[in-house]
């Protein structure tokens, strides 16, 4: 009955990004923080044609596609480059983690991770061994946290299944 | 089962890319933020984005069709006010990218992207031009079947949903590993729209219907 998934291809590129995508809040946002990082295959060779959508679990009142409001938009995209970086700019979620979803040519389904901000107790962190839980913490360098999505092979990322 | 795999060889690219390990199952969380997802307004969303043909001076050349069907839940409630993104190659199958290097040729008047917003029943509608089957390299004379790209958001971060919406009868079906790779018949039946003499407009343009299901989120289990 469910409309099975596709892969979203190598030419999304003139359809799904828009300018404003990777910015959840306004330049200059009070405690607005950045999430970067770099998307790898099997090889460790760089995805340059994935596209990543940033959650934080709350719509906000800056708007979705448009961001003619004022504050925090709780939903971002954002394709990587060449060498596979992604950037948003975002404000913390109420929480410890924010939900990521990754597209891409190769992948029939989308994978969904989340990123750790921080760790500590948490029902999902503490079900997987210590090499694993890796994974889903962000690296903090001030306002800057960095979280690699490895989609295969050595330090695979944990994506989730619900 | 419904979803392909995502490692399926027989389309190259998910060799190196799918996961080799199996997705972790989160326990049931109530307060999980995947539950949730992103709430559209109705400003966001030009009138015309809807409508493929009139992005442009002219009128891209092609076979115009419409394009509608209902956003459903698993229940077959209808999912209002959720956001539809489409995108697709011109009539001659070639996209407006800079990376299709097929040798077609390009539509000044098409670039081949649009979106909406589903009405209160779940219903969304396209006016487009019929995209074109293309060659890719993924094996010997490889052709994709012609195709509409499809992305879905639905009322949880987990049913998030894209896919491609085939047309009825493409013989390029049994030859296409991406529609092969889901390994259900019926399943596939399901990216394939229907021909409706209904939605067809005389004198102006063919119709089809094309409904997308998504999945159970985990608070209906």
């Amino acid at each position: 009955m469910i409309t099975p998934s596709q892969t979203v291809g190598p030419f999304f590129g003139h359809a799904l990004p828009y300018e404003t995508g990777p910015d959840l809040v306004p330049e200059g946002y009070p405690g607005a923080i950045t999430v970067t990082g770099r998307v790898f295959d099997g090889a460790g060779e760089p995805v340059p044609d994935a596209l990543l959508e940033l959650w934080l679990g709350e719509t906000g009142t800056r708007g979705v596609l448009r961001r003619d409001g004022e504050g925090v938009s709780g939903f971002g995209r954002c394709a990587t480059a060449p060498d596979g970086t992604y950037r948003f700019r975002t404000a913390r979620p109420a929480g410890p983690y924010l939900a990521l979803l990754v597209f891409a040519r190769g992948l029939l389904c989308a994978v969904a991770t989340r990123i750790y901000l921080q760790d500590g107790p948490d029902p999902l962190l503490d079900a997987l061994d210590p090499e694993r839980r890796a994974t889903l913490l962000a690296r903090a360098d001030g306002d800057v946290h960095r979280f690699d999505v490895r989609l295969q092979g050595e330090g695979e990322t944990v994506f989730l299944e619900f | 089962m419904t979803h392909p795999p995502n490692r399926s060889p027989g389309y190259r690219s998910t060799i190196l890319r799918a996961p080799s390990r199996p997705a972790v199952a989160l326990k049931a969380d109530p307060d999980a933020i995947e539950l949730t997802s992103p709430v559209f307004g109705h400003g966001e969303v030009g009138a015309l984005d809807a409508d493929l043909t009139r992005q442009h001076e002219g009128e891209p050349i092609g076979e115009r069709i419409i394009v509608t069907g209902r956003v459903l839940d698993s229940s077959g409630r209808p999912i209002r006010n959720t956001l539809v993104e489409v995108w697709q190659a011109n009539a001659a199958g070639r996209y407006a990218h800079a990376g299709d290097r097929h040798p077609a040729p390009p539509d000044p008047n098409f670039t081949g992207a649009g979106r909406c917003l589903t009405d209160h029943e779940g219903r969304y509608r396209f006016v487009t031009i019929k995209p074109g089957a293309y060659p890719w390299r993924n094996h010997p004379n490889a052709w994709r079947p012609a195709h509409i790209h499809f992305s879905v958001f639905g009322t949880a971060f987990t049913q998030r949903l894209v896919t491609q919406m085939y047309f009825p009868g493409d013989p390029l079906f049994p030859f296409d590993p991406i529609m092969q790779s889901v390994p259900d018949a019926a399943a596939r039946e399901r990216l394939v729209s229907a021909f409706d003499l209904d939605v067809t407009e005389p004198e102006w343009a063919l119709g089809y219907r094309f409904d997308v299901v998504l999945g159970r989120t985990p608070m209906e289990d």
